[in-house]
């Protein structure tokens, strides 16, 4: 796992878990590995995963039963929530760079348009040849 | 529970700390960062009590560095403290003899870790391998607090890596702490929960690794060029 050091690696953790789930590479009920399995693979302090693990409990994603590990929950209705939730950071992040350049937020759905449109193109000229 | 109270430790007429004041906290991973010359190396000596503080005082749980607490510290130092002639498993049982907390298990497990055999001779292995024995060392006693001075410096990158998860690997949550000083900050970004940056033997920055990025949003490696300028010094 490759970490953004100019941001807190807890929440890079509880998002890796988010962004697992809403892939499928867990599913809702499936068991996460014990906090010092987790420490040494991603070779992270163990008490900033259990920091994570303490988030995700806190927030309703976990739950840890005692002798058998911690399990996501098995509501699988917060997926779509967690979906939005990564949706709406990767966009701030996106707006705050594309404002940066000096677009107005008006300009940006039609900006947005044109590019997919010219990818969509890109792609079936692609598909002709 | 490692406490500095306005310590100052003179060399002459330099000042190698110049009147720190920083509870180190219990259960935690700790880098002592900063260049070369920073008074790294001389703090942890004196949690060591491998030397004295000029003025100001080093307490370990409240109270001096005894012969008792000293028993509950490991240490590894930057220079290589094992003979020359020693093989791996002779300076095992150099160590052994003096810590009560010493652990067969442990050295066992790390030995296979690590990749190396006790009958290796220190004088004829690498320098990472002796960086590695050193760890071995370390790491096979249920200390609560470990000490390691530079275990980074001057070693691969794959050797570093090792290096790091043996210490993640069998760290004890909320009993043992440990300190480290390295100017390798890179390598130990996600590793230490404390960062006190040092220069000229005053503390410029202390805090949770996880706050300041939080606050500052800036990884401990950009953190530390704000701190000592644009970083060529280091």
């Amino acid at each position: 796992m490759e970490f953004d050091h100019s941001r807190p690696i807890y929440e890079q953790i509880v998002e890796e878990f988010k962004k697992k789930l809403i892939r499928k590479d867990l599913e809702p009920g499936g068991k996460i590995p014990s906090q010092r399995e987790l420490a040494q693979e991603i070779k992270v302090n163990p008490n900033t995963v259990q920091r994570a693990y303490r988030e995700m409990e806190n927030e309703g994603m976990t739950q840890t039963l005692r002798g058998k590990g911690t399990f996501i929950i098995e509501d699988g209705s917060m997926i779509r929530c967690f979906k939005k939730e990564m949706a709406e950071k990767a966009l701030s992040g996106f707006l705050q760079e594309i404002e940066a350049l000096g677009y107005d937020k008006e300009e940006i759905p039609s900006l947005i348009q044109a590019y997919i449109r010219a990818q969509e193109n890109r792609e079936e000229d692609r598909g002709t040849e | 529970m490692i406490q500095f109270k306005n310590v100052t430790k003179k060399y002459g007429k330099t000042r190698a700390l110049d009147d720190i004041t920083v509870d180190i906290g219990k259960g935690k991973i700790t880098g002592l960062l900063g260049p070369n010359g920073s008074g790294k190396t001389t703090m942890i000596k004196l949690v060591a009590n491998l030397n004295k503080p000029s003025s100001g005082e080093v307490l370990i749980d409240r109270g001096p560095i005894s012969q008792e607490v000293k028993k509950r510290i490991a240490y590894l130092p930057e220079i290589d403290h094992f003979y020359s002639w020693m093989k791996i498993k002779d300076a095992k049982n150099f160590v052994k003899t003096f810590y009560e907390d010493w652990d067969d298990n442990m050295y066992e497990e790390l030995l296979g870790f690590l990749e190396l055999d006790e009958n290796m001779a220190i004088k004829k292995i690498s320098k990472g391998q002796r960086a590695k024995s050193k760890l071995l060392l370390a790491f096979s006693r249920k200390a609560d607090i470990i000490l390691l001075d530079e275990p980074l410096s001057g070693i691969d990158i794959f050797t570093r890596e090792k290096i790091i998860e043996t210490m993640i690997k069998d760290y004890r949550k909320g009993q043992q702490s440990i300190v480290i000083t390295t100017h390798e900050i890179k390598e130990i970004e996600h590793v230490i929960d404390d960062a006190v940056f040092l220069k000229q033997g005053k503390i410029v920055l202390q805090g949770q690794v996880e706050r300041l990025r939080e606050e500052k949003n800036l990884s401990l490696v950009d953190l530390m060029k704000e701190v000592y300028g644009n970083g060529k010094e280091l």
